[in-house]
């Protein structure tokens, strides 16, 4: 089919997500949509599938006017999305989720045919390799799995214009490269695919065209062959952007983080972290990268204190910390979690509230039991000024600020003590390209000071940039610890993937050279 | 929260180990109990006699009274719950812990009844009989918590929906001179008040709980300003015919089972009815499985084209439906006249059995037949004239709901978007 | 739920000597406008809850008089214009019981009899009293949703003060007012932690849901109260029925004015009041308890002890409660029945919703249902309404408050959200 974007305006109360964005998608192209974090993609695709309804713009299909009320239109008209964040039942089965929505149902009151669709999931799987087992249940399986459900669900429905939303924000380099043939396959099969990411190599990769957002609206389209990684984020961002960090090279002083045998369970009792070494000196920044769902998230959560180990030993500066939230803080680790809102700052506290989330009952905020309201006021000021934060007073709730300014609020906080240690987690996780700058370069000053610095992230590019040493995780363990002048995302990717350290090296080594091509 | 749950629930060695132990220590002291405080002040000889036919029974096979001889009977239970107490603390039961945990409690409960019964005959049969009576509400209650919660929504006003069915059956029942018109009365009455559930909670998004609890409130306030007002003065209203109890022909000659389960009202039989069908519409059909998309996770079920905000509309008012038929049949089904305030709690202990049931229909049942039980036990006990004060028996269904709901968290999963509204942005 | 923030300082810029005078007014008086126009929309929708509350009230006086439906079928005009009465009749029967009759007032002054004048002020003394448990258990519930928990069982908790408030009251002779009262008054409040710290700690331990435990232990606060009735040592001499021994007169509450009965259980109220907002806004462990209840995991990576706030919410929610016994116990009735509290408990939950857990709202509030619950008795007298009336119209009145969408909606006005509307429902135990 083709699809048409016509002049479609979507507002939201206080912002305008998408202004008077046309595109067109032609059959059988790959079209890739690229833009910063917050420029409107997701919310333009699914204005496209019908989730929510444009305020002004008309979508077309092969030049027939249509309206999507809800996903079922959207769907009726045989268009598919494969969401950043799944949409997936987790306690149903493959097979359920699959059919949920366009169920095979046998008799009058309804009744589930399953047998009907597991034949045609295992069809389509076949057909395309997807490989799956239509009766596991969804949350028993790995996350490329779940992606491979997805791609089904849409080819259950009979799309012909898929809209896949940061597909590899889950993937390995060497799992993307699987994902580009599966969409070449389709491509192959008459199928449109509408690609949203905000990688630049990718887009390179696979696009046969691409259409620029920026703050809403549409910068440019264009091709692979007429552009490059530099063109593509300066419209992206709409200035020159430096693609790397500033930073001087890191004098290491003496450890300061020393994990040994660490091991951790997650919350369903699986072991997450198998027996994990690791250790961090003071003035370097060691950056852990992995594909989510290696025991990152547990190993941030058992040095922090968060999560009790099952064994192992964590010490800071030669003592084992009692691993308790507060001890740990107290020992000097500084913590900007994964999940800003959820766990990072009380949405409904103000501004100032939040920045004296875990000094308040100590001097100067507090003497005994009472609070020194004034002098957390005072703080408060000193500190918004010396971070930028945007806020119209330090009382405001926190909940109102966007996205950047609520991690800068937490970056404020954490950093603005002396700190031995310093765990970030994801710290760049969702936001613009400006606020992505500034943690960047407050990290490497926090560096610069002599703290230890321990980053936690999935995305490469950060990893690249800001680490002074490489450690991938696979699996619950460190494979192997790599220095950045040797690394390559080939390599990287291989790592994360699970390769012994050997046959990464020798594969990376044979791979073509990274000049805007290959996968990562 | 999430927060307790990260730090119990990763150390599940830790928190294993203790539960064990409390299990293990918890048996002992059950063992203690049988052996040493049951047992004092009775006589070696006593015996207790558990009638197991209903009286006046003409029909049916003759089953023999059980006879145990009191003391010895507390000694072996004593012994039982020591023995599976020892084990539980070395070794633990791992995998079978609850159905351990059941025949330690069987156990001791028969003791207790031996005690009571010990020197005099105790209608066991009777009290099985009012168990089952006794959970028709309670499971009514659970069915209807549970065809809102497994779309999304917590139900609070059960006990409000309960009682204004109770009230609604008495009233129309009466009005019209038949019961079954009183029942329609009292599903629709049930729905009315699930359906402004519904619009508050699910349009004005306000928060489940507390809507709940203002329509538990309202039904208490008008409930008991209507009887205050119009019954007291127009008994005529409050005495509406009662539904006959009819014997189903050949499974109410099964010995103990079929005095329980096949000799009652329609109410009973009803429920037969709809447990099947909510287990097989839940699990089996389409409808089931939007439901509990829904309830699992809604924006799924919205990209995929289902109307999440519709589908908890529809289940809501079903469930209301279904709490005002069970409230029914305290009038129409049990005593006849209303009362102020005459659940007493018994949608809140619905919601219990819900919960203690893993949100399944048969679970619920056989959860509300354990609180059942209790209210059974402690309704006949009085009569007996045994040494404990009525009040503390009348606290048994209450203790036994805390239990239940302090010692299943975590173990059971809810339906995971269950209490949270949806936001369509 | 947003803390209290010092009041805003006035501009203390100078305007330039040889400036042009500003045009518009100067600025702080706009200030002051702002908060005043910031103070009546938030007063607009608890107002129009009231009223929405009166007006369907009205709807259910009318509506349940079977004999309006007859008049109505042979006189249309007269059985409104009887109904319309009737409802006036009510409501202003309700008034004058929680206010007072303004000709009585003026008689008793203008006759300057102090005994008259004291006659004069006894429906405000009954307001006063009425309202004075509902303080009580309004901070109660308030406290507990200042840290996320719906506490169902401040009913269960005050009867379980009053219990213990009575013993020390009886049980303790020879002692002066102000050794014995506090001892007495102090009991009452241990009484109410501790059937409060039971859902706190089964919360904090295994994550049971709060909600159907306290509403568990109500029940079963109500039985063991019964039970403890009856038991000799605490049961009165000669009776039968369920009443405590009569309590010194050394542990009860003075009235504020000799011959009216609101008393000074009233101020410890207030004080209460300003406690609980010292202690939420100004206090380490406050600011801990209400970081819990907004984000539970944030606060917990900022190194607070989510099961000590619990424990310690639960707890301090249930003294409040506990106290509202005492206020019954030892300033109305003097004993312990089974009868002391008609739902004191349930009064304030609609209270702590009504002020939004704010400590100076609740005073408001609880005056008002106060008054409602005075004007009920003289309404019923008169008129013959039930006082269940004052139940449903309270639901009503929480139900608006709780939905401000709603409000909202039906008069189609434009009140600015506050920051969120509070959500609690998280499910069972997870």
């Amino acid at each position: 089919m083709r699809l048409e974007l016509r002049g479609i305006t979507k507002r939201f109360p206080g912002v305008i997500a998408n202004q008077n964005v046309s595109l067109v998608v032609e059959p059988g192209e790959i079209h890739a949509l690229l833009g910063e974090n917050g420029a409107g993609k997701t919310t333009l695709v699914n204005v496209l599938y019908g989730l929510y309804q444009p305020e002004e713009g008309e979508i077309r299909i092969d030049d027939q006017p249509v309206t999507f009320h809800d996903p079922g239109d959207a769907i009726a008209a045989h268009i598919g999305m494969v969401h950043q964040h799944f949409m997936l039942v987790p306690v149903f089965t493959v097979t359920e989720n699959v059919m949920l929505g366009v169920e095979s149902v046998r008799g009058p009151l309804g009744l589930l045919d399953r047998p009907a669709a597991r034949r045609r999931i295992i069809e389509i799987s076949e057909r395309h390799n997807l490989r799956v087992d239509p009766d596991a249940v969804v949350e028993d399986l790995p996350v490329g799995v779940r992606q491979r459900v997805e791609i089904i669900k849409t080819l259950y429905r009979q799309s012909d214009l898929l809209v896949l939303d940061e597909p590899t924000a889950v993937l390995t380099p060497q799992e993307d490269e699987e994902l580009f043939e599966i969409m070449r396959s389709l491509q192959a099969s008459g199928t449109s695919i509408v690609f949203i990411t905000h990688k630049l190599n990718e887009v390179l990769a696979i696009a046969d065209r691409i259409t620029v957002l920026r703050r809403g609206r549409v910068v440019g389209t264009t091709t692979p062959a007429e552009a490059t990684r530099e063109s593509l984020a300066s419209m992206m961002v709409g200035r020159s952007v430096d693609l790397i960090v500033d930073k001087t090279p890191a004098k290491p002083g003496g450890p300061v983080l020393e994990v040994a045998g660490l091991v951790v369970r997650d919350d369903r009792g699986h072991v997450a972290v198998n027996g994990l070494d690791l250790t961090v000196h003071a003035g370097e920044i060691v950056a852990v990268a992995g594909v989510q769902g290696n025991g990152q998230t547990e190993l941030v959560e058992a040095i922090t204190g968060l999560r009790h180990p099952v064994s192992g030993t964590i010490t800071i500066d030669g003592t084992a910390v009692h691993l308790a939230p507060r001890n740990v803080f107290e020992a000097g680790v500084a913590h900007v979690p994964e999940d800003r809102l959820e766990d990072g700052c009380v949405p409904g506290f103000s501004v100032a509230d939040n920045l004296v989330l875990n000094t308040y009952y100590r001097p100067p905020f507090s003497k005994g039991i009472r609070l020194d309201l004034g002098a957390i006021e005072r703080s408060a000021t000193e500190l918004v000024a010396n971070f930028d934060i945007r806020t119209p007073s330090v009382f405001n709730d926190i909940g109102n600020l966007s996205g950047g300014n609520q991690q800068k609020v937490i970056v404020a906080r954490e950093f603005s003590r002396p700190v031995r240690l310093l765990v970030a987690a994801q710290p760049t996780r969702g936001l613009d390209v400006g606020s992505i700058e500034y943690i960047h370069r407050r990290i490497v000053l926090k560096r610069d000071e002599g703290a230890a610095v321990l980053i936690v992230s999935t995305e490469l590019d950060e990893v690249l940039a800001l680490a002074d040493r490489i450690a991938v995780m696979y699996q619950g363990r460190i494979v192997d610890i790599v220095d950045p002048e040797r690394a390559t995302p080939e390599l990287i990717g291989l790592l994360m993937g699970g390769s012994a350290p050997s046959v990464a090296e020798a594969a990376a080594a044979a791979a073509p050279a990274a000049d805007g091509e290959g996968a990562g | 929260m999430t927060a307790i749950a990260a730090s119990l629930g990763p150390i599940v060695d830790r928190a294993a180990v203790r539960r064990q132990r409390i299990f293990g220590i918890f048996y002992l002291v059950l063992a203690a109990l049988a052996a040493f405080v049951l047992t004092s002040g009775l006589d070696g000889d006593a015996i207790s006699k558990f009638v197991l036919k209903p009286a006046g029974s003409k029909t049916g096979l003759d089953i023999p009274n059980l006879v145990v001889p009191s003391v010895l009977t507390m000694y072996l239970v004593a012994g039982l719950c020591a023995a599976l107490g020892a084990i539980q603390l070395v070794r633990g039961f791992g995998t079978r812990w609850a159905v351990v945990l059941g025949i330690v409690v069987a156990a001791f409960v028969f003791a207790f009844l031996t005690w009571a019964a010990a020197g005099k005959s105790m209608s066991l049969i009777g009290i099985l009989q009012l168990t089952v009576l006794k959970a028709l509400p309670i499971t009514f209650g659970a069915l209807s918590g549970l065809l809102c919660e497994r779309a999304g929504v917590v139900n609070i006003a059960i006990e409000g929906m309960l009682l204004t069915g109770a009230f609604t059956g008495a009233i129309v029942g009466s009005a019209a001179g038949n019961p079954i018109v009183g029942l329609v009365g009292a599903g629709l009455v049930g729905g009315l008040l699930a359906a402004l559930l519904a619009v508050l909670a699910i349009r004005y998004r306000m928060d489940q709980i507390i809507a709940g609890t203002v329509i538990n409130i309202f039904a208490a306030g008008i409930t008991g300003f209507v009887a205050t007002r119009i019954l007291q003065h127009n008994r005529e209203l409050n005495e509406p015919e009662r539904f006959a109890q009819i014997p189903i022909p050949v499974l109410s000659d099964i010995p103990i089972l079929g005095p329980m389960f096949f000799s009652a009202n329609i109410f009973l039989y009803a429920l037969f009815v709809l447990i099947g069908l909510i287990h097989y519409g839940l699990f089996y059909t389409r409808w089931g499985l939007r439901v509990r998309a829904v309830g699992e996770h809604p924006r799924a079920a919205d990209t995929v084209g289902i109307n999440v905000l519709a589908t908890r509309y529809r289940n809501v008012i079903l469930g209301g439906i279904v709490a005002g038929v069970g409230g029914a049949y305290f009038t129409l089904g049990s005593t006849g006249s209303f009362v102020q305030d005459m659940t007493a709690g018994r949608g809140f202990i619905g919601l219990a059995a819900m919960i203690f049931g893993a949100w399944t229909p048969i679970g619920a049942f056989l959860a509300s037949l354990v609180f059942g039980f209790a209210d059974a036990l402690q309704a006949r006990l009085s009569i007996l004239n045994i040494a404990l004060p009525s009040e503390f028996l009348l606290m048994g269904p209450y203790l036994v709901t805390i239990v239940v709901v302090a010692g299943l968290v975590g173990r059971v999963r809810a339906p995971a978007a269950d209490g949270r509204p949806y936001d369509k942005e | 739920m947003t803390g209290e923030r010092p009041p805003e300082q006035p501009a203390t810029e100078a305007t330039p000597a040889n400036a042009p005078a500003p045009a518009e007014t100067p600025r702080p008086t706009r200030r002051v406008m702002a908060m005043l126009g910031g103070a009546a929309r938030g007063l607009l929708v608890p107002v129009l809850a009231v009223l929405s509350a009166f007006v369907i009230g009205a709807f259910v006086i009318v509506l349940s008089d079977l004999t309006f439906f007859e008049r109505l079928g042979q006189d249309p005009g007269a059985a409104l214009g009887t109904a319309l009465g009737g409802v006036g009749t009510a409501y202003g029967a309700l008034l004058r019981g929680a206010l007072g009759d303004p000709t009585a007032y003026v008689d008793a002054i203008a006759s300057g009899d102090v005994e008259q004048v004291k006659a004069a002020f006894v429906p405000i003394s009954e307001t006063i009293l009425a309202a004075t448990p509902l303080i009580f258990t309004g901070l109660a519930v308030a406290l507990g949703f200042q840290c996320g928990l719906f506490n169902i069982g401040a009913e269960g908790q005050l009867f379980v003060g009053a219990t213990a408030a009575t013993f020390v009251g009886f049980a303790v002779t020879g002692m002066p007012w102000f050794v014995h009262l506090p001892l007495a008054i102090i009991a009452g409040f241990i009484g109410g932690a501790a059937w409060g710290f039971i859902p706190g700690i089964l919360k904090a331990r295994t994550g049971a849901h709060e909600v159907i435990v306290t509403i568990m232990l109500n029940y079963t606060a109500y039985n063991l109260v019964g039970f403890i009735l009856k038991f000799p040592g605490y049961q009165r001499e000669g009776r039968s029925d369920p009443i405590s021994k009569v309590t010194e007169a050394s542990a009860w509450y003075p009235p504020l004015i000799e011959g009216l009965r609101a008393n000074w259980g009233f101020v410890l109220a207030l004080l209460a009041a300003f406690a609980v907002s010292w202690f939420l806004f100004r206090s380490t462990k406050g600011f801990e308890l209400r970081a819990v209840g907004f984000n539970a995991p944030a606060a917990r990576y900022a190194g607070m002890s989510i099961a000590a706030s619990t424990v310690l919410a639960m707890m301090l929610s249930g003294g409040l409660a506990g106290l509202a016994g005492t206020s019954v116990v030892l300033g109305i009735t003097h004993s312990m029945t089974s009868g002391i509290s008609p739902g004191f408990g349930f009064d304030g939950i609609a209270i702590a919703l009504m002020a939004r857990s704010r400590p100076r709202g609740i005073i408001f509030a609880a005056l008002l249902f106060g008054a409602l619950r005075a004007g009920s008795t003289p309404m019923e007298s008169a008129t013959g309404i039930p006082g269940d009336l004052v139940v449903v119209l309270q639901a009503l009145v929480i139900m608006f408050v709780a939905a401000p969408a709603l409000v909202r909606g039906i008069y189609r006005i434009r009140v600015p959200e506050t920051t969120g509307t509070e959500v609690f429902s998280k499910g069972w135990g997870s």
